[in-house]
């Protein structure tokens, strides 16, 4: 299995304080990766990095071995990186399908019934002629995620995808995810909800400071004292022995 | 297009084209001359500002210079008679010709920055009208003189200002059905989202800009041959920008009928009152006034905001959403197989 996308030492700084060190981060071709951290510790800043919204002051990044550091984001998500964000960002004045039409790369013709298509996937179909500004937020996150979807990337970067959701939609998504998933699509996942992410992970790396602490699959991680102590915190070890959430 | 909406457009142009028949009066035709300018100018700055939301103060640029290029040319090539409204293409190319550089230097910004640009380039067409040879000094140029009977004289620029009028309308209404409508609308929502999902923003946003440039410094040519006359103060007007902003947030800003509406509003009321009352402060003080209270009490504009309350007529006492047609408003029941993994 090869690396699809890889960072190699990105060092990222803003004014005196370094939000990334030496961060070296990579996702193989057709998994569920996860990245985590406690708050603070770089998470976003390398998404944003990797996408083109911040520039590293040192490192690279690569997508299937080609550099694309600090290309911009319209270029990065050309090139099959899609991301959603953390709070998120529609374009509210928008219908949903409209929404949908802005990254589609579709002809005119089929662009249409593609989104329509990403729509019932997400399950919001039935609001496609609305404003995107008057959807719930659970909703947004999911219109978020189909039109990324829409252009077909070759991996997609998630933003706490499960953040301030209700559990039913916390599954709705996973659910889509491991579908996508089996489909062949590459995931990066940043999220809190650690239910969340030691299901559906194939491999999580842990950041913090802006340093990788701990790679490798959730079982491994999960046990490690680099991330209890710095994320995890002992009581989620103590109440949870190896492989029980699996 | 629905057949009503078919059926209005073809009666608002059959009576826009019957005009200078039903009212032969010059004084009329002038009203309507100078309405029809500003529809076409208010559409082109919708058609960048509106759709993208990059508010330009300095749309008086394009305008003004599309008067001295052709006057200059006029000038320089001794061209006189009907002869000059050839010169509209070049009036439009000089208008596409500095929007390039304008747009790259003032789109690289946003917001209140790009609106402070928009102003100092505007002042520096202004001083260069004023100080450069080549453009009279602050006695302007004169147009050519077209040799037409007096009562009908009007006429002729009315049919060019309904067609420029008409087709700008036109262009915009396809603009904004387009992926590059959709594109400039999805900047104006988040420009740096838009960028994140494929958009070249900055090819975008300068596209319409120069579109709207040529369009405005075309308008800016018919206006010139129609007052005869272009002075500094009169091209590069800082109070044209005002008016056109005002049209485009008074009729609905990023629609295509709002600038036409704001448009057939606020010119003929700026010309009866500066004809009504000599003192020429008291419209601008009027217009000052009308910005307040679109601001305040229709502050999207009057056509999305009466399509608001016409929906709400439409839709009162039926439920928000159509079980059937809406789908799932979010996943109703858990995934149960999902739900173990995402859970575990």
């Amino acid at each position: 299995m090869s690396a699809l996308l890889r960072t190699d030492g990105v060092h990222k700084s803003f004014g005196g304080v370094r939000a990334l060190d030496t961060c070296t981060v990579e996702v193989d071709e057709g998994t569920v990766a996860g990245l985590i951290g406690p708050n603070g510790s770089g998470k976003t800043t390398l998404f944003n990095v990797i996408t083109g919204y911040a520039k590293a002051d040192a490192g690279e990044v690569y997508l299937a071995g080609r550099r694309i550091t600090n290309s911009p984001p319209d270029k990065v998500f050309a090139l099959g990186i899609g991301r959603t964000f953390q709070l998120t960002r529609i374009f509210p004045s928008l219908t949903v399908l409209e929404n949908m039409l802005v990254a589609s790369r579709h002809s005119r013709a089929s662009a249409r019934k593609h989104a329509m298509e990403q729509l019932e996937f997400v399950g919001i179909a039935g609001h496609h002629a609305a404003l995107a500004g008057t959807l719930s937020y659970g909703q947004r996150k999911l219109l978020e995620m189909a039109y990324v979807l829409v252009a077909d990337p070759a991996i997609i970067l998630l933003d706490e995808p499960a953040g301030g959701v209700n559990l039913s939609l916390v599954n709705h998504i996973a659910a889509r995810i491991r579908e996508l998933n089996a489909a062949g699509k590459t995931f990066l996942i940043v999220e809190h909800n650690m239910e969340f992410v030691m299901g559906l992970c194939d491999q999580v790396t842990v950041l913090d400071s802006g340093t990788v602490v701990a790679a490798g699959p959730p079982d491994i991680v999960r046990t490690d004292r680099r991330v209890l102590d710095a994320y995890l915190g002992e009581d989620l070890a103590d109440d949870q022995e190896p492989g029980e959430g699996e | 297009m629905n057949r009503l909406a078919a059926a209005g457009l073809v009666a608002v142009l059959a009576v826009a084209v019957a005009f200078p028949f039903l009212f032969p009066s010059p004084v009329a035709t002038n009203y309507g001359v100078y309405a029809l300018i500003f529809v076409a100018v208010a559409s082109a700055w919708n058609v960048f500002s509106g759709f993208s939301g990059y508010i330009s103060l300095g749309h008086a640029v394009f305008f003004g210079s599309g008067a001295y290029a052709l006057g200059i040319a006029a000038r320089d090539w001794h061209i006189g008679g009907v002869g000059v409204f050839a010169l509209l293409p070049l009036a439009a190319a000089v208008g596409a010709l500095i929007a390039v550089p304008f747009g790259l230097v003032a789109l690289r910004v946003r917001r209140h920055t790009f609106i402070v640009i928009t102003i100092a380039v505007f002042f520096i067409f202004q001083l260069m009208a004023y100080n450069f040879s080549f453009t009279g000094g602050s006695s302007g140029l004169d147009a050519p003189f077209l040799s037409w009977q007096a009562a009908t004289y009007n006429n002729p620029f009315y049919y060019i200002a309904l067609a420029c009028a008409v087709g700008m309308t036109a262009v915009a209404w396809l603009v904004r059905r387009s992926r590059f409508g959709l594109q400039l609308r999805a900047i104006r929502d988040d420009e740096d989202r838009a960028r994140g999902l494929g958009v070249h923003a900055m090819r975008v946003k300068l596209t319409a800009f120069v579109l709207s440039g040529a369009v405005t410094a075309l308008v800016g040519g018919v206006w010139f041959l129609y007052l005869t006359q272009v002075q500094p103060p009169s091209g590069f007007d800082p109070l044209f920008d005002l008016s056109v902003v005002l049209m485009a947030f008074l009729g609905g800003l990023g629609t295509v009928t709002g600038p036409v509406l704001g448009a057939l509003i606020i010119e003929p009321g700026q010309l009866y009152l500066t004809v009504k009352f000599t003192n020429g402060y008291l419209s601008e003080i009027l217009l000052g006034a009308l910005f307040l209270v679109a601001v305040l009490f229709v502050p999207r504009g009057i056509i999305p905001t009466g399509g608001e309350w016409i929906r709400r007529l439409a839709t009162r006492g039926k439920p928000a959403v159509q079980a059937d047609a809406a789908g799932p408003s979010a996943p109703q029941a858990p995934d149960p197989a999902p739900a173990q993994e995402a859970s575990t």
